[in-house]
């Protein structure tokens, strides 16, 4: 099979995350996505997925490949990014989630932060639950959740002081089966793998973590892959068959 | 003052490192970003924290700590306490939150940096 170059930006925000900007409603997210020239993005919100099969109808046809995910708080507040496969079901995920989301009383005005959209951007609901939470996960716990469900486990932002596994734990646990780290674009990939390469044996990433639209892409990796599927992703973080991952 | 002495006025539960608690007390800490305990720990001082994953006792290991307190009522995981007892790192805790764990080591001398 012929492989090709993806570009892919593998954590970005919606209008569900309490933090994201209200503008990154589906159609925005999409648009910017392809103006950047990605052919590949993954949905994080916080601790919830409820958007991301409205983001993945609205890149029907442009090209866009969509993998829905989302982003775990665990009871560390190590942030763990959980990325699928087109089309996966995460409901009994999103459930397992939610039961383990303390259920704190939140103000109106923040809840209506937490939008819920149709794939053409019309407003169908508010999360109720406080989703930037911490769940009663562990770090262990929330990457076998993933594993469970067939994703992709990744450290989010290990550079930053804040929800960082590393910020958190001092180091990361040798025993704990993630699949890459990811950095932030506050570093370059050049000065990230000078930083944590020696800390980690594991693949390094470096996404843009984007909460407002013109952040989309500003950190991306290029795949080479068959095609825009999660098991050829996985192949390429691990150097796999002909498959590689590289930063853009 | 010993570890053990101060686990008794204090009223700790100790959940493993019993050969430790012979361990002089040098001072204290409270943190629990691990990352922060590694830079600002020093040898002796007794850590309070709520963090209960295993990585805790590696820090302790580390930075040559007296001990480890887990305020709240924390429970430490099977796997932390096997850690701890394997290094023999003394594994305390209290239903206390951290602050006034602190105020009460603070009080019987122990004192932060």
């Amino acid at each position: 099979m012929e492989l090709r170059r993806y570009r892919a930006d593998l954590h970005i925000h919606t209008c569900l995350s309490p933090c994201g900007e209200l503008e990154m409603f589906p159609r925005a997210v999409v648009g910017k996505a392809r103006a950047m020239g990605l052919d590949i993005i993954a949905v994080t919100d916080h601790n919830s997925a409820e958007n991301a099969a409205a983001v993945e109808e609205a890149a029907t046809g442009t090209g866009l490949t969509v993998f829905p995910g989302l982003e775990l708080t665990t009871e560390e507040e190590a942030h763990i990014l959980g990325l699928f496969d087109p089309g996966t079901d995460l409901g009994p995920l999103l459930a397992a989630v939610y039961e383990n989301l303390p259920d704190l009383p939140s103000k109106r005005s923040f809840i209506e932060d937490q939008v819920i959209v149709d794939a053409e951007d019309g407003v169908t609901g508010f999360h109720p639950r406080c989703l930037i939470g911490a769940t009663r996960f562990s770090v262990y716990e929330a990457v076998g959740l993933i594993h469970k469900y067939g994703g992709l486990a990744i450290a989010s932002h290990i550079d930053r002081e804040a929800f960082s596994i590393i910020s958190q734990l001092g180091f990361i646990p040798s025993d704990l089966a993630l699949d890459a780290v990811e950095v932030s674009p506050l570093l370059r990939f050049d000065e990230a793998r000078a930083a944590f390469g020696p800390l980690s044996p594991l693949p390094l990433v470096r996404f843009s973590d984007a909460h407002r639209s013109e952040e989309i892409g500003r950190a991306t990796m290029d795949f080479l892959l068959a095609e825009p599927r999660l098991e050829e992703v996985r192949r390429a973080l691990a150097g796999r068959d002909g498959r590689e991952s590289r930063p853009s | 003052m010993k570890l053990s002495e101060l686990a008794a006025r204090l009223d700790l539960k100790v959940f493993t490192g019993e050969g430790g608690l012979d361990r002089p007390v040098g001072g204290g800490y409270a943190g629990d970003l691990l990352s922060d305990v590694m830079a600002h720990g020093r040898k002796d001082d007794l850590w309070v924290t709520i963090q209960v994953h295993p990585n805790v006792v590696a820090v302790a290991v580390l930075k040559d700590l007296a001990g480890i307190v887990l305020a709240n009522g924390r429970e430490p995981t099977a796997e932390t306490i096997e850690r701890a007892e394997k290094e023999g790192v003394p594994l305390l805790g209290t239903p206390a939150t951290a602050f006034e764990l602190a105020g009460r080591l603070h009080g019987i001398g122990i004192k932060g940096s």
